[in-house]
C-alpha cells in the first residue's frame, strides 16, 4: 500500500478533504438544494410509448389550472440544426441532442420528453401534466439490438443512414455506423492456431445508480442573460450544450456547478437544463426541475446492450496467436453508443499478432445511452475474459499464468492502432500471482473461484488552475473540475506538493463558467491527473514569479553594497540563482540572503503586488489503466443466488496522490461491476415498457451484499505526469463481470454467457 | 388544499409549520424548513438518503407524511455536531474517506446512529444488516462500514 514516501512531503498521504465538514454535516448545496426567490418548481411529461408518431398536443387545460406560470412543447424550443457542434473534446449532432432533450415529431422510448409545465408547487405542476392532452399514433417499437439489424426493422430516424468503415452510405437503417479495427492476418493466424474457441454474448442494459436525481436551476433573466444551477460532471460542457439547443452564444450562459451526487459518465448529457431555461424565459421566474427515480430510469443514462462475438486462437504452447470479435451495441432512441471504446478495450490486455474487431452502433426504442464508467469495456471484457479463461483451461494452464504469456507490455500494439507506453499490467498479473488471496485455499461445495483483467484507456482533455497566494502564505487553488469523489483533495495535494507548502495551506475552490478558464468534464478518469497536472504547473508558475521578485529584490540589495564598484557587475542576481526548497528561498551566489514563501507572501504588496499562478494543461501522455481482480463465490443450488465471498481488486495507478480516494474508485468500481454481473438489469415488457423502475426492482449491491473490497495499489509511474498519476476511475468496473462469471464456471461447471447471472439465469444453466 | 398546523420538535427546537396534508416530511424539512441536509434519492423508501429519526426511531423521511410528526421528535443531520465539534460519526467518516459524492452520507450517518444507539457495539455483520436500507453508489461501502466500526468503538470509549 502506497505511504508517504522519502519523495514526497504531501503525495501519498490521506489528508481530510477539504469538502468533508460541509458533506458530513448536510451543510454542502446539491443541486437540488438550490433555492431561488420566486422560484417556480417545473414538471416534465414523458411518453408512455416507447414509439410513436406525435400528432398533437393540446396544453390549454394545463395552462388554465390555478398556479400554473408556463408550459411548454418543442414549439418553444429554437428548430435545431442537423450539425456537428464542438463541445471541447466531444462533439454532437445538435438536432439529435435537442431531440432527446424535447421530442419533436416522434417519441423513440418510453419517457421521452415531449412537455414541460412550471407551477407554484410540485404538486400543481403535476397535476398540470395530467391535463396536457396528447394524441399518438403508436408505432412498432425495435427492443433489442440483433432485431434492429434485421433487414425488416420498423426504422427508428427514417433520414438515419450507415457509416460503414467511415464512408457515408445510402442505406437507410437502424445501424448508424460500422466501424472495424485489424491488425497483422487473422485469418493466418486461426489457421496457424492449435485451439479456436468462439462464443456469442449478451449483457442487459444498466443503469449508473447515483442516488442523486437530475436537476436543474434555470433563471433566464430581462437583459437576455441565462444563469444555470446544476449537478454537473463538467459546467462548460453543459453551458455549451445548452447554447447550442436554445440557439445563444456560450457568452449568455452562466453555469454554476453544484455538488454533485454522483455521476459515472450520467450526468454530461444535459436533459433538464434547456428545459428549465425555456419555462423560466416563458414565466419571467426562476423554475427548479428535478427528475424522478422513475424519470432516471426511463429517459436518462444508461449503458448499452450488447450481443459481442469472440473467436481466439491459441497456439499449444499457450501463446494467443489471433482474435476476432464483433461488439453490436444499443445506441438507445439517438446514435452513439460506446461501441468504439468496447472496441479499443476488447483484446488490449493482450500482445496478439493477428485481430480484426468489427463495432455496430445501433439504434433502438430505449432511452439514449450515456457514458457509464469506462464506457463499452465492460461489456468486451465479460466476452473477451471468459474466453481467455476457457482457453486456458482447455490449455490446462493457470488463468493468470495465460496472462502472464500473453500479457501487453511497452511497445506492444492496441489493434486501433496506438503502441503502449511504459505500462503496468504485467505488474498486477504478478501481484495478483503473490497474492495471499490467490493462494489461499478454497474449500466447500459450490464454491469457486475466478479471475479477470481489464483495460481502460483514459483521457487528458482540458483543464484550467489558478492559483491565488494570500498574505497569510497559504495559497486559494481555483478549478474547473467538478469534485465527485474527493478530487478537490488530490488537485490541492499536488498543489501543495509542488509549492512545498502544507496540504492543509491550499484551499481548493471549483468555480463556474466565470470564475475559471475551459475545463472539459470530471470523467475519463482524468481529473488528477490533467487538473493536477495544471495544478503543478500553476504552482510552478507562482515559484517563479516569486523567484523573479526576489532576484529584483536582492539584486538591488546587491547594487546598494557594490554602489560604483566594478565587482557589481560579476554578482548579478538572476532568478535562476533563487533557489526554492521545502517552503524556503535561497540565493546561490549569497547563503545569507534567505526568505521563506510565507515572508514572500506578506510582503507581496511591496514586491510587486498580488502574485497569481495559472496554467492550463492539455496533456498527451495519457498512461492507460489496467486492473486484475480475484474473486470467490458460492453459488446456491436451489435458488441460483451467488454470494460473493471475498474480493481483491488490483490495479496500477501510476502514483496514488490520495491513497484512501484511489481505494474508494477501485473499491466503488468494482461493486458497480459485481451489481452488472449479479442483478442489474432493465427489464422491458413486449412494447418497450421498463417493469423495474425503482430500487427495490433494479436491484443494486446494498451493504448485506458484499465483504470488504480489498485492494492493491501497484504503482508503475505514469511518464506522462509529473508525478506518475494515470487516472484510476474507470477501470476498476471492467474486469468484474467476467471474473464473476469465471468464478460461477469453477464453482458449477457452467459457463455463463449472459449478464446479469441472475438466480433465474444461473438456474436454468444448473437445470441445463 | 387547505393547509394542517403542525407543532413538532426538530432537533431539539419547537418548530411550526403549516403544510398540506400530502407532503412529506422530507418535502417540508427541504422545502419549506430549509433543512436540505435531509437529502432525496428516490422518494419511495429504497434508497435510505432521507433516513432521519422519528422520536428515535429510524425512518425514510420520504415515506412519513409531514402531519404525522405532530407532537413528535425529529432528528437530522443538521443537529449531529456541537457547533466546536463533528459527531464521532462523522468524523470517522472524514477520517476513513467514507463518501465519495457525499449524497448518501447524510441518511448513513443518521442510520448509523441509531443502530449504535441499539447496538453499541456492533459486528461487521451487524453493521451491514443495518445499513443495507441504505444505498451508496460510490464507496462500495467498505469504508462506510470501517468509518461505523470506528466510531462504535471511539464512542464506546468516551
Amino acid at each position: 500500500m502506497a505511504e508517504a514516501t522519502a519523495e514526497y512531503k504531501v503525495i501519498g498521504t490521506r489528508p481530510i478533504r477539504p469538502d468533508g465538514a460541509d458533506k458530513v454535516t448536510g451543510r454542502a448545496i446539491y443541486g437540488g438544494d438550490m433555492r431561488l426567490t420566486g422560484m417556480l418548481h417545473g414538471k416534465v411529461l414523458r411518453s408512455p410509448h416507447a414509439h410513436a408518431r406525435i400528432k398533437s398536443i393540446n396544453t390549454a387545460k394545463a395552462e388554465a389550472l390555478p398556479g400554473v406560470k408556463a408550459v411548454v412543447t418543442a414549439q418553444d424550443f429554437p428548430v435545431a440544426e442537423d450539425r456537428i457542434a464542438n463541445l471541447g473534446e466531444m462533439a454532437v449532432n445538435v438536432k439529435l441532442l435537442s431531440n432527446n432533450v424535447i421530442a419533436v415529431d416522434k417519441v423513440l422510448y418510453k419517457g421521452h420528453a415531449l412537455a414541460a409545465v412550471a407551477a407554484t408547487s410540485s404538486h400543481i405542476a403535476e397535476e398540470a401534466l395530467g391535463l396536457i392532452e396528447v394524441e399518438y399514433e403508436v408505432l412498432p417499437a425495435v427492443l433489442n439490438v440483433l432485431d434492429a439489424m434485421k433487414e425488416e426493422a420498423p426504422l427508428l430516424h427514417e433520414h438515419l443512414t450507415t457509416t460503414e468503415l467511415g464512408q457515408k452510405t445510402d442505406k437507410r437503417s437502424n445501424i448508424a455506423n460500422h466501424m472495424r479495427f485489424t491488425l497483422g492476418d487473422p485469418a493466418q493466424g486461426f489457421r496457424d492456431a492449435d485451439i479456436v474457441i468462439e462464443r456469442d454474448f449478451d449483457t442487459a442494459t444498466v443503469h449508473q445508480g447515483y442516488i442523486e436525481p437530475h436537476n436543474a436551476t434555470a433563471l433566464w433573466n430581462e437583459d437576455g442573460h441565462l444563469y444555470l444551477w446544476t449537478s454537473t460532471q463538467g459546467a462548460f460542457v453543459v453551458q455549451r450544450q445548452t447554447a447550442e439547443i436554445l440557439g445563444l452564444s456560450v457568452s449568455k450562459v452562466s453555469v454554476t456547478p453544484c455538488e454533485i451526487g454522483g455521476g459515472f459518465g450520467g450526468k454530461i448529457a444535459v436533459y433538464l437544463e434547456p428545459v428549465a431555461a425555456v419555462l423560466s424565459r416563458k414565466s419571467g421566474r426562476p423554475v427548479k426541475l428535478i427528475m424522478s427515480r422513475i424519470e432516471e430510469f426511463e429517459a436518462t443514462g444508461p449503458t448499452p446492450a450488447s450481443h459481442i462475438k469472440v473467436k481466439m486462437g491459441v497456439k499449444k504452447d499457450g501463446q494467443i496467436v489471433a482474435a476476432e470479435a464483433s461488439l453490436m451495441y444499443e445506441a438507445g432512441a439517438f446514435p452513439g453508443s460506446p461501441v468504439g471504446a468496447g472496441c479499443m478495450c476488447i483484446f488490449s490486455p493482450y500482445a496478439i499478432p493477428n485481430m480484426q474487431v468489427d463495432g455496430y452502433d445501433v439504434v433502438v426504442n430505449k432511452p439514449k445511452t450515456a457514458a457509464y464508467r469506462a464506457p463499452g469495456a465492460t461489456n468486451a471484457a465479460f466476452a473477451s475474459e471468459t474466453v481467455i479463461d476457457e482457453l486456458a483451461e482447455k490449455l490446462g494452464l493457470d488463468p493468470l499464468d495465460m496472462r502472464r504469456l500473453n500479457g501487453a507490455k511497452e511497445g506492444d500494439r492496441r489493434v486501433d492502432g496506438p503502441t503502449f507506453p511504459r505500462i503496468g499490467y504485467m505488474e498486477t498479473v504478478h501481484a495478483a500471482l503473490e497474492h495471499e488471496h490467490y493462494a489461499s485455499p478454497l474449500h466447500g461445495p459450490n464454491r469457486g473461484r475466478g479471475v479477470a483483467s481489464g483495460f481502460w484507456f483514459n483521457v487528458g482533455f482540458q483543464s484550467t488552475v489558478v492559483i491565488n497566494v494570500n498574505a497569510d502564505g497559504t495559497v486559494s487553488l481555483v478549478e474547473g473540475s467538478t469534485d465527485i469523489g474527493g478530487t478537490r483533495a488530490s488537485i490541492a495535494m499536488q498543489a501543495a506538493e509542488t509549492l512545498g507548502i502544507p496540504y492543509e495551506d491550499v484551499r481548493p475552490t471549483v468555480a463556474g463558467t466565470d470564475g475559471i478558464g475551459f475545463t472539459d468534464v470530471t470523467g475519463g478518469s482524468r481529473t488528477t491527473f490533467a487538473t493536477g497536472y495544471a495544478a503543478h504547473e500553476a504552482s510552478l508558475d507562482v515559484l517563479r514569479q516569486m523567484k523573479e521578485r526576489l532576484a529584483r529584490r536582492w539584486d538591488s540589495e546587491v547594487e546598494k553594497e557594490f554602489e560604483g564598484q566594478a565587482e557589481r557587475a560579476s554578482v548579478q542576481i538572476t532568478p535562476d540563482d533563487v533557489l526554492y526548497a521545502s517552503g524556503v528561498f535561497k540565493c546561490a551566489k549569497d547563503p545569507s540572503k534567505t526568505m521563506t514563501f510565507k515572508d514572500v507572501s506578506a510582503q507581496m504588496a511591496r514586491m510587486g503586488g498580488p502574485i497569481t499562478g495559472r496554467a492550463t494543461s492539455q496533456p498527451r501522455g495519457i498512461g492507460g489503466a489496467f486492473a486484475t481482480h480475484i474473486v470467490d463465490v458460492e453459488v446456491d443450488p436451489e435458488t441460483g443466488k451467488v454470494a460473493i465471498l471475498r474480493y481483491t481488486a488490483i490495479q496500477d495507478v501510476g502514483r496514488a496522490i490520495h491513497p484512501s480516494y484511489a481505494e474508494g474508485q477501485i473499491q466503488g468500481g468494482a461493486v458497480q461491476g459485481i451489481g452488472w454481473a449479479l442483478n442489474e438489469e432493465y427489464v422491458y415488457n413486449t412494447t418497450g415498457n421498463m417493469a423495474n423502475t425503482s430500487f427495490l426492482d433494479y436491484r443494486m449491491p446494498t451493504t448485506l451484499d458484499l465483504p470488504m473490497i480489498d485492494t492493491v495499489l501497484v504503482e508503475v509511474p505514469n511518464p506522462g505526469h509529473p508525478y506518475g498519476v494515470r487516472g484510476v476511475g474507470e477501470v476498476p468496473i471492467v474486469p468484474p463481470v467476467a471474473a464473476v462469471a469465471n468464478a460461477i464456471y469453477r464453482a458449477t461447471g457452467k459457463r455463463m454467457t449472459q449478464a446479469p447471472m441472475s438466480p433465474g439465469y444461473i438456474l436454468s444453466k444448473l437445470n441445463e | 388544499m387547505p393547509k394542517v398546523h403542525v407543532q413538532t420538535r426538530i432537533n431539539g427546537e419547537e418548530i411550526d409549520f403549516l403544510c398540506e396534508t400530502r407532503q412529506s416530511l422530507l418535502e417540508i424539512l427541504r422545502d419549506e424548513l430549509g433543512l436540505t441536509g435531509t437529502k432525496e434519492g428516490c422518494s419511495n423508501g429504497n434508497c435510505g438518503a432521507c433516513s432521519v429519526l422519528l422520536d428515535g426511531v429510524l425512518v425514510d423521511s420520504c415515506l412519513v407524511l409531514a402531519v404525522e410528526t405532530a407532537g413528535k421528535d425529529v432528528s437530522t443531520i443538521e443537529g449531529l455536531a456541537t457547533p466546536s465539534q463533528l459527531h464521532p460519526l462523522q468524523q470517522k467518516f472524514l477520517e476513513h474517506a467514507a463518501l465519495q459524492c457525499g449524497i448518501c452520507t447524510p441518511g448513513f450517518i443518521m442510520a448509523a446512529k441509531a443502530l449504535l444507539a441499539k447496538n453499541p457495539k456492533p459486528t461487521e455483520h451487524e453493521v451491514r444488516y443495518w445499513l443495507a436500507g441504505n444505498l451508496c453508489r460510490c464507496t462500495g461501502y467498505d469504508k462506510i462500514i470501517r468509518a461505523v466500526l470506528d466510531a462504535a468503538a471511539v464512542m464506546e470509549k468516551a
